[in-house]
């Protein structure tokens, strides 16, 4: 989960210590206005958890209220990358010497942490990654510990920083401090600005908190941006089910996320158009009855995949919560049933003696009548 | 020590808890060699006929086990799978889902230090068709799991078991089953999988049952391209959208790869062949087997023994 710049500004770099501009968060212009007047020259910045806002217009100078005023006014209206703007950081503009670049990720290739510091920050360093490598300084680190100052001043030794040196060396030991205490997967500063009045500060942040640490990180999961779904893909989230939903016209209810993109690429393989991924596996194999729902309230879904191999999951409690569902909601829609692995005898009787209906041997055979069905 | 035989000494942590207590049942009666489960608040009981002991360390003492599996809910499981690293674990399979990702880093770096071999996070766990098997599989149906000679590796519990199952039923027995995690940052990669099942001189041929994301299917692939044995593979996820990320580092650290079509080209280059629906697989193994000279009687053999 994400969170916004203004929130990831004030509830992970505040706390570690990092400076930052002054700033006011505002959902009007006139309370644009209001904060360009007390905080003079600024920049108004739309806040969406997105890295496109810069290029798409959603980041404006002002240096007057009246221009704060019609910056909010025009960024009010923007929707960037799908996210519709409803609040602004109105923050005071600094004379920037130069854009440097710093972050800590999570590496999941190296199962480690991973710091990366380039003094060539700003909004191209994605391009300055692909095309001249060596200008982004990597440091591995080590799960348990931060990083030592000596570690850090090897990191950006002779990349002539100045008297700025010492501050930078200080933001990243902070920065590393700041990604284990938040259980994050990504902290970001981009640019980290070298001042004329020599101040080093985060212009911008990015954050991603690690959606598995959000049972231990309460306050910052309940600032996590909202993310962009369907009304459906909404209800499903709030029942703890993983569901996307697509324009096609065959439903899917598949245990387990391997599963259910494999029914998804045979349906597609046989010319089929899939209705959504909904993801029932490990603990949420007991939902059935609720995942069923959801892929029948889809209005575009012509008929329907269920489609269970069971290792951890059972299919006998998943086809009793689905027995329940159909029998509940009486869909009009046919459904093609294919049932293997733990359960499977009891499941498949389930299926045959409370709905009449006979499971398909092999999940392919299941998916071609579906996509018949839905033509 | 990745692939699972009758021989080796099975730990339980969390054995007496309701999937715990399910899967001991059936793992037991599969023939896996369970000899002692652990629970910090029943030791000295004993659950299912297996004694219960406060930690692994204590059940290494007076037990001793060769391989330690969790039924651990995401807020423990570190604290867990550190004890049976300490206590010496040579394999500890993880088959939590959703344990933060600081923990899963912690966890991996002091089993490096240990010389513990992790499987998973998130993973179904080992199946060896007539010996037994570890983890959350129906290694106890003959349905799916049959003895033979075909290794397969697949990050993914259900679809693993769709594959094994098509390949039983296509009279292909199985020398391995390895699932090897569906999460981002497992200690057993379809690398160290692949070359097992390369050593192994049960194993005549792999199937490599992928997913979108990472890129351990490409790393997979150079091996692959120096073996003898034949390697076949499905990827799942063509038809999924790829998922969105925000900032920079991500791409920085990963760079390109970790589609559908990079996965397919590396394998394909290879020398894999890579099926488009799990149920071509049989096919496709059989090709790879008959146009092998001297390794023809692999298929035949594999055919006897799942009959037998």
């Amino acid at each position: 989960m994400n969170l916004v710049e203004h929130a990831a500004k004030t509830h992970v770099l505040g706390p570690a210590g990092i400076a930052v501009p002054v700033s006011r968060l505002c959902r009007t212009p006139e309370q644009a206005a209001l904060a360009c007047a007390a905080i003079g020259p600024c920049v108004v910045k739309a806040q969406v958890p997105t890295g496109k806002r810069g290029k798409a217009g959603g980041i404006r100078a002002a240096d007057t209220p009246q221009q704060a005023a019609e910056a909010a006014t025009a960024i009010l209206a923007m929707t960037i990358d799908g996210h519709a703007v409803s609040e602004l950081l109105v923050e005071q503009r600094c004379e920037i010497l130069r854009e440097l670049y710093a972050a800590v990720v999570t590496d999941f290739a190296e199962r480690r942490p991973l710091l990366l510091f380039s003094t060539e920050g700003g909004v191209d360093i994605e391009e300055i990654s692909s095309g001249t490598p060596g200008k982004i300084r990597r440091h591995p680190l080590d799960v348990d510990h931060g990083i030592s100052r000596p570690d850090a001043q090897r990191l950006v030794a002779g990349l002539g920083l100045g008297d700025a040196e010492g501050e930078v060396i200080d933001i990243l030991v902070k920065l590393v401090d700041a990604y284990a205490a938040t259980d994050a997967e990504l902290v970001e500063i981009n640019p980290l600005a070298l001042l004329g009045d020599g101040r080093v500060v985060a212009l911008d942040c990015k954050f991603t908190l690690d959606d598995a640490a959000a049972f231990r990180q309460p306050s910052l999961a309940a600032l996590r941006a909202p993310e962009i779904m369907t009304a459906l893909e909404r209800r499903g989230a709030d029942a703890g089910l993983k569901f996307i939903q697509f324009e096609g016209n065959v439903g899917v209810l598949a245990n387990g996320a391997g599963l259910t993109m494999t029914t998804m690429d045979v349906i597609r393989h046989f010319g089929g158009r899939p209705a959504n991924f909904l993801e029932i596996g490990g603990e949420a194999y007991t939902k059935a009855e609720a995942a069923l729902d959801l892929v029948l309230s889809n209005p575009g879904v012509r008929s329907l995949v269920v489609n269970f191999c069971g290792a951890f999951a059972r299919t006998e409690v998943m086809a009793g919560g689905v027995v329940k569902a159909l029998q509940r909601l009486r869909p009009s829609v046919p459904v093609f049933f294919s049932i293997h692995g733990t359960g499977e005898d009891e499941a498949v009787k389930l299926v045959r003696e409370e709905l009449g209906l006979e499971p398909f041997d092999l999940m392919e055979d299941a998916v071609k009548a579906a996509i018949e069905a839905a033509a | 020590m990745i692939i699972l035989r009758r021989e080796h000494r099975v730990l339980v942590q969390g054995i007496t808890g309701k999937q715990g207590s399910f899967w001991t049942e059936k793992m037991l009666s599969c023939g896996t060699r369970i000899v002692a489960g652990v629970n910090p608040k029943r030791a000295g009981e004993l659950h299912a006929g297996v004694p219960v002991f406060a930690s692994a360390e204590q059940a290494m003492a007076e037990a001793p086990f060769d391989i330690a599996v969790m039924f651990i809910p995401p807020p423990m499981a570190k604290d867990a799978a550190l004890d049976a690293i300490r206590a010496g674990a040579k394999l500890l399979v993880v088959l939590t889902e959703h344990i933060p990702a600081r923990d899963v880093m912690a966890i991996h770096a002091a089993a490096g230090r240990a010389g513990t071999r992790i499987l998973g996070p998130n993973t179904a766990g080992l199946v060896t068709p007539g010996e037994g098997f570890v983890g959350i599989m129906p290694g106890h149906n003959s349905n799916i799991f049959r003895p033979g000679s075909v290794g397969v590796i697949s990050r993914s519990g259900s679809l693993g078991t769709l594959v094994s199952l098509i390949l039983t039923r296509a009279g292909l027995g199985q020398s391995a089953f390895l699932g090897i995690g569906g999460d981002p940052m497992i200690g057993t990669t379809t690398l160290d999988a692949l070359r097992a099942l390369d050593r192994d001189p049960r194993t005549s041929a792999v199937v490599l049952v992928g997913e979108i994301g990472g890129n351990m299917e490409e790393q997979a692939a150079d091996y692959a391209a120096g073996m003898t044995k034949p390697v076949v593979a499905f990827i799942a996820g063509r038809a999924s959208p790829p998922g969105r990320k925000m900032g920079h580092a991500g791409a920085i650290v990963t760079g390109a790869g970790g589609g559908y079509l990079s996965k397919r080209q590396a394998l394909e280059a290879a020398g894999v062949a890579v099926v488009d629906t799990p149920s071509q697989l049989p096919d496709a193994l059989r090709i790879r087997l008959a146009a092998q000279p001297g390794r023809a009687f692999a298929e035949t053999f594999a055919r006897t023994l799942a009959k037998s």
